[in-house]
């Protein structure tokens, strides 16, 4: 193994890391995109719009700040929330008239609102222009850890991360919102019929998988440029999760942003020409061995 | 407490009921007696507004609530125990009752506890996944879903399908104690003998239409309602 030899354990590690910080990216992301799939069942591609919204919003309102480390974490906080407000809007308008429809429909509907809402960033942001975030002095430059060199940010990603499952799963099992959302995820009709007007319901999970396109948008900006096409590339990776994940799981979710992240890492160090190739192999031997996904769906 | 006046209910092109009309009194058990397919289950979800019926009106304490959803008419004070039990398979007992809790300043008497007095099985299995319980215990549960919402009147769908004869004389009780509480009950069911001894006032259901009505005196002792009910 010619190939191997010539890897550290400190590149190894230094992938690993930075694979890991990837994936907690795309699992923001998938969740909330998987949350949506499980409670309201509409793949919607627009989601990766929504993400994209959080990260020009995110450029916009650190620029807003003055780009300091306290416009960082304004910007992290209040875009998210920006993208929340825009999808609060949408579902109120027209997702909620929609949810009744078949799937076909909802997937033209919400291609529909991509394109449009990829041109209304255009409109807003323009194009061409670079376009970046400098993290806060407390993210900034390396850490050591295990010999491998791992920038701080990526950490401040890994931990994030956790926390965003966490409070996802305490607010689906120990809210009444988060239990009344299980329950119509799977019987939308019976929840109406104890009483619970199902439709804020479906609003708030809306929103609330929104807002973590946004968060993940927001997460994102200081670690790439913020351009146009950014919707594109993560909305194929995301549903590419969650169907290898299992759709409507969130802990599915987690196993997919897992699988992807690090494939698409390891996949640079170990041959950097195809790397690009390596997640998408990894979706098609989960897929052959599981094809309903890694854990159970709620669909 | 109800009324329903002369309603015409379709699924898609089909039509389901042909002029349904029935009255239920304040803290009386009506049943609806019929065979399979007969309008029974389309009948209660007329009135629940699940299957918004395309004619006629439908009064709940007076008022008209004709097409009216859901969510609103549990808020009413209607509760609804369907008849595939229809339990949360991924919420725990514990949960399918919380997620169903609704008090009122006049009806608060119902909380979970009160339920699990009531079914006392069902507080031994407070912590399991709704989808593991058997089907007699899932239909108490339907039942105590129904009942946290603190209902005036209970739409109860065939509560004793598929129970083992131990336990629909258990149900049999349960439901005279809710009538003891003051609850009005609108019984659909295909058991004749268990309904009819609960029953106040009876109407039989057949194709779409009211074919009898009447006291359990009078269903029992009319020559045809015994014959198309088979009662000895």
């Amino acid at each position: 193994m010619e190939l191997s030899q010539s890897i550290s354990f400190a590149a190894l590690g230094g992938h690993f890391f930075v694979g890991l910080s990837r994936a907690m990216i795309l699992f923001v992301v998938t969740s909330g995109l998987s949350l949506v799939l499980g409670v309201l069942r509409v793949p919607n591609i627009a989601h990766g719009s929504l993400y994209m919204i959080g990260a020009f919003a995110a450029y916009t309102i650190s620029r807003l700040f003055g780009g300091g480390s306290t416009a960082f974490w304004l910007a992290l906080v209040i875009s998210p929330f920006v993208v929340a407000a825009v999808s609060l809007v949408a579902e109120r308008l027209l997702f909620q008239h929609l949810y009744q429809r078949e799937h076909l429909m909802l997937l033209l509907f919400t291609f529909a609102l991509m394109l449009i809402l990829g041109d209304l960033v255009k409109l807003v942001w323009g194009a061409g222009e670079y376009r970046s975030i400098v993290p806060p002095q407390l993210l900034k430059g390396s850490a050591s850890i295990f010999g491998s060199s791992i920038p701080r940010y990526n950490l401040f990603l890994i931990i994030i991360g956790p926390l965003v499952a966490v409070g996802l799963w305490l607010f689906t099992n120990r809210t009444k919102m988060g239990k009344i959302a299980r329950a119509a995820a799977v019987d939308r009709e019976m929840v109406g019929a104890v009483g619970i007007n199902v439709s804020w319901v479906f609003a708030f999970a809306f929103v609330l998988g929104c807002f973590l396109a946004g968060l993940g948008g927001a997460l994102v900006a200081p670690t790439i440029s913020v351009s146009l096409g950014m919707d594109h590339d993560i909305i194929i990776e995301a549903f590419l999760i969650v169907t290898i994940g299992g759709l409507g799981n969130m802990w599915g979710a987690m196993v997919g942003s897992l699988i992807f992240g690090l494939t698409q890492s390891f996949g640079v160090l170990f041959w950097p020409q195809f790397a690009i190739v390596f997640p998408y192999t990894a979706v098609v031997i989960v897929l052959l061995w599981r094809p309903m996904g890694m854990l159970k769906s709620v669909w | 407490m109800l009324e329903v006046k002369e309603i015409h209910t379709f699924y898609g092109l089909s039509h389901i009921l042909f002029g349904v009309s029935l009255n239920v009194d304040s803290g009386q058990v009506v049943c609806l007696l019929g065979r399979n397919g007969a309008g029974k289950t389309t009948t209660l979800k007329s009135v629940l507004g699940m299957a918004p019926p395309r004619q006629g009106q439908i009064f709940f304490k007076g008022e008209e609530v004709t097409g009216k959803e859901p969510y609103i008419m549990v808020r009413k004070g209607v509760g609804y125990v369907p008849d595939d039990r229809r339990i949360f398979a991924d919420l725990t007992v514990g949960e399918n009752l919380e997620i169903a809790a609704r008090k009122t300043e006049e009806r608060k008497d119902w909380d979970k506890n009160a339920v699990y007095e009531l079914f006392p099985r069902l507080r031994e299995m407070d912590s399991r996944k709704g989808g593991f319980l058997s089907g007699g215990e899932q239909k108490m549960l339907a039942i105590g879903r129904a009942l946290m919402g603190n209902p005036e009147f209970l739409l109860l769908d065939e509560p004793t399908e598929g129970l083992a004869p131990v336990l629909v004389r258990v149900l049999r009780g349960t439901i005279e104690r809710l009538k003891g509480f003051g609850l009005t009950v609108l019984l659909a069911e295909q058991n004749v003998k268990f309904t009819l001894r609960l029953s106040d006032y009876g109407y039989i259901i057949e194709k779409g239409q009211i074919a009898y009505k009447g006291t359990v005196k009078e269903l029992t002792e009319n020559e045809e309602v015994r014959k198309t009910c088979g009662i000895q």
